[in-house]
């Protein structure tokens, strides 16, 4: 088991990171009227592991026995049947899933579930009625339509159904689904908690540490306990025991993005606009999120710019960052950012005009793909 | 079989009210509804206004208490955002019950008119297409049905529809009203609030009952039945001044990176950009050291960004615009790029 597994604190006691979070959950379901909860918080920063924490508290250790089942929905749609197959993960008291992953058909699932769940009640011997959670992952990513049919469905199920929904950004949360839920910030935990964390796991792992390691690894984590515990467990993989100087495992696509920044930097010509084309591609095809290669170009960028291109730079990955969001296809929308950062930085060197020629050529045929 | 875990209620379902008269604050329309059970006469409505100023619960108030528990499933269809409202369910299920005609004559001392009620709350998702459909449906079987409309924007409801209905504006909750609401929770539920800690919940809920009551409800529970001005602030989500100060005095330096720096803190931190926006803001427009046209110019950009925000783009890159932009306008740097 990975260490990020294998050390993932399974009741809200053992939390390191986020101690007075997970004293406050305690509290909040000390009695069975807790209202529905959103937690929200940067990627990484442990909402997963809390909410875990808190189903245990809730229901004992009957919510570990998870079993993972591909399910078919077959929806009726008046004239039609719609079916959708989603993944989901499920106990007896507790059911979680990733809605977006139906993509524009999200709201079918939302609505069937919600609505099954409160016709399947759980009933004890005395005919008590009980409830389950549904926990939805991502909903930041759900379409409007989706977000909108939770809002009466929360309401009026609120007591055979109680929602758990997590996201990254609460921005993109629409205010009526906010407004019914209690909103949990869960921040990125700080260096000096990952430290404590990482030396905790080195602990238990009987490691010698030697200084700075954890720091390193933890300043490098960029305040991801998940990325930190990662590369902890691949720099004791690489080598063990440590050494003072130890080589921290690089990010490699990082990386890359730092060489097409470089790129960019070096040489402004349709040519190497081309060849950058291939780079970003390369890294859409593993599955890199189109805006984290965007901001992560952005901030290789920010390195090398002197102060009045910054705000240009920053100005402009806003700008096409917000038209990728309206727009169909990743690629163009980066490759316009770069294009237009080519030409912003040639603008004081007026003897580049025949070259900014053909470079805005180039860059108007891809905006209008 | 595992044990069941009891649940009951949280108190914003617990505190719904039951009745029209009981609801706070809308009294235009409470004054109207009041007159139906008398009269038994109701118009189309249409309910529209911010969440949590109690649309639902009026409506469902006013369909019990017109045709009382057991004529309740037969006479009121209540359709929300969570049912499918295509344009065939519009063409059969709302059509058939539409067309269905009914006796009069009350029963149990409620006053069962002679019609059903259509509840289409947050109708503002249903499609344009959907609406038209309606259309026909309202005026073939007005007499025997009555449609309620429900929504945040009543833009999005069609003129043809709107015009038809009698139009009710739900208002965001005064202070004063809020509070007496509140206090009426804390005696049921034995809690105590100093007068600093109800202001504060008014204000940080801005007009909305439910996001009160539910702040109000885990409060509670966290901190016991003794509540703070402090203890609401930390449940609500609202940034802390001296963060929002912080994003500001960054932009006021004039110097890029300490702003990146501090908007990196912002955003690993957890803070919504939205409401870091709206705090922003507030604290932009109350300084006194900015020009107005600095104001405006920055405004300019906090609105952009917002729209950006509500279109999915990345809480980063928003903020850091506006940030870049703010610098730039607070030292008069001109507000046209390089580039553009
Ligand atoms: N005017 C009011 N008087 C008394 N209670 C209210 C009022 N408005 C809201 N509430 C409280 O807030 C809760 C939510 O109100 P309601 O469901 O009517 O909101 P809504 O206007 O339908 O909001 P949305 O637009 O989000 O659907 C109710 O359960 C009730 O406790
Ligand atoms: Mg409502």
């Amino acid at each position: 088991m990975l260490w990020v597994d294998k050390y993932r604190p399974r009741t809200l006691d053992k939390i390191i990171a986020h101690e007075e979070i997970a004293q406050n959950l305690k509290k909040l379901v000390s009695e069975h009227d807790c209202p529905h909860l959103l937690f929200y918080g940067p990627t990484g920063s442990g909402k997963k592991t809390l909410v875990m924490a808190l189903l245990k508290q809730m229901f004992g250790p009957g919510v570990e026995k998870v079993k993972l089942e591909n399910k078919m929905w077959k929806i009726d749609a008046g004239t039609r049947t719609i079916e959708l197959e989603l993944t989901m993960l499920s106990s007896t008291h507790h059911v979680e899933m990733n809605p977006s992953d139906a993509g524009f058909q999200d709201r079918y699932i939302v609505q069937e579930i919600i609505k099954e769940m409160a016709r399947n009640r759980p009933v004890d011997t005395k005919g008590k009625k009980g409830f389950k959670v549904l926990v939805l992952n991502e909903v930041d990513k759900l379409s409007r339509e989706a977000q909108h049919s939770l809002r009466r469905t929360m309401e009026k199920y609120s007591a055979s159904c109680r929602l758990i929904l997590c996201c990254n950004s609460s921005s993109k949360v629409t205010e009526a689904v906010r407004s019914r839920c209690l909103n949990i910030r869960v921040n990125a935990p700080t260096e000096e908690q990952i430290i404590k964390v990482l030396e905790f796991i080195g602990k238990k792992e009987n490691l010698q540490l030697p200084p700075g390691l954890t720091a390193r690894i933890a300043a490098q984590s960029n305040r991801n306990l998940r990325r930190a515990i990662l590369s902890f467990e691949t720099c004791r993989v690489q080598q063990y025991p440590f050494t003072i100087n130890q080589a921290l495992p690089p990010l490699d696509w990082e990386q890359y993005v730092s060489e097409i920044a470089s790129d960019i930097m070096k040489e402004q010509s349709p040519k190497r606009l081309f060849s950058v084309r291939g780079k970003i591609y390369e890294l859409l095809v593993n599955c890199i999120p189109p805006e984290i290669i965007l901001k992560k170009l952005l901030s290789e960028l920010l390195k090398k710019l002197d102060s009045e291109l910054k705000h240009e730079v920053c100005h402009w990955a806003a700008y096409y960052e917000h038209r990728m969001r309206l727009g169909q296809k990743a690629i163009f929308h980066i490759e316009a950012f770069v294009a237009n950062q080519s030409l912003v930085q040639m603008e004081p060197v007026s003897s580049f005009d025949h070259l900014k020629d053909s470079l805005c050529a180039s860059f108007s045929r891809i905006s209008y793909v | 079989m595992a044990p069941v875990v009891q649940s009951s209620q949280p108190w914003v379902e617990k505190y719904r009210p039951r009745q029209v008269k009981d609801v706070a604050h809308q009294d235009e329309v409470v004054r109207v509804l009041t007159n139906t059970l008398e009269t038994a006469n109701c118009p189309h409505m249409l309910f529209y206004g911010p969440p949590g100023t109690g649309k639902t619960t009026t409506a469902l108030a006013i369909s019990h208490q017109l045709f009382g528990p057991e004529l309740y499933k037969s006479r009121v269809l209540e359709l929300n955002a969570s049912d499918d409202r295509g344009i065939n369910v519009v063409r059969t299920k709302i059509k058939d019950f539409a067309a269905v005609a009914v006796g009069s004559g009350s029963r149990q001392g409620y006053p069962c008119p002679p019609y059903k009620i259509i509840i289409l709350d947050e109708a503002d998702s249903m499609t344009e297409d959907a609406q038209n459909a309606l259309r026909r449906t309202m005026e073939t079987y007005s007499k025997v049905t009555r449609f309620f409309f429900i929504c945040n924007y009543i833009s999005r409801i069609i003129e043809p529809l709107a015009s038809r209905c009698a139009k009710f504006r739900f208002k965001p909750l005064s202070e004063g009203i809020m509070s007496s609401r509140i206090l009426h929770i804390c005696g049921e539920e034995g809690l105590t609030l100093d007068s600093e800690a109800l202001s504060t919940l008014s204000s940080i809920s801005q007009g909305d009952l439910r996001r009160a009551i539910t702040y109000l409800q885990s409060a509670a529970r966290l901190f016991g039945s003794s509540i703070t001005s402090k203890d609401l602030i930390s449940v609500s989500g609202v940034i802390p001044q001296e963060v929002v100060e912080a994003v500001f005095a960054a932009c006021k330096s004039g110097d890029f990176d300490v702003a990146n720096k501090e908007v990196n803190n912002v955003i690993a931190e957890g803070y919504p950009v939205s409401q870091m926006l709206y705090q922003l803001l507030e604290v932009i427009i109350n300084n006194d050291d900015i020009s107005d046209e600095q104001k405006a110019r920055i405004c300019k950009k906090l609105g952009e960004a917002d729209k950006c925000l509500i279109d999915g783009a990345d809480e980063y890159l928003q903020l850091m615009y506006v940030a870049s932009h703010t610098i730039r306008a607070l030292c008069d740097m001109p507000e046209e790029l390089h580039f553009d």
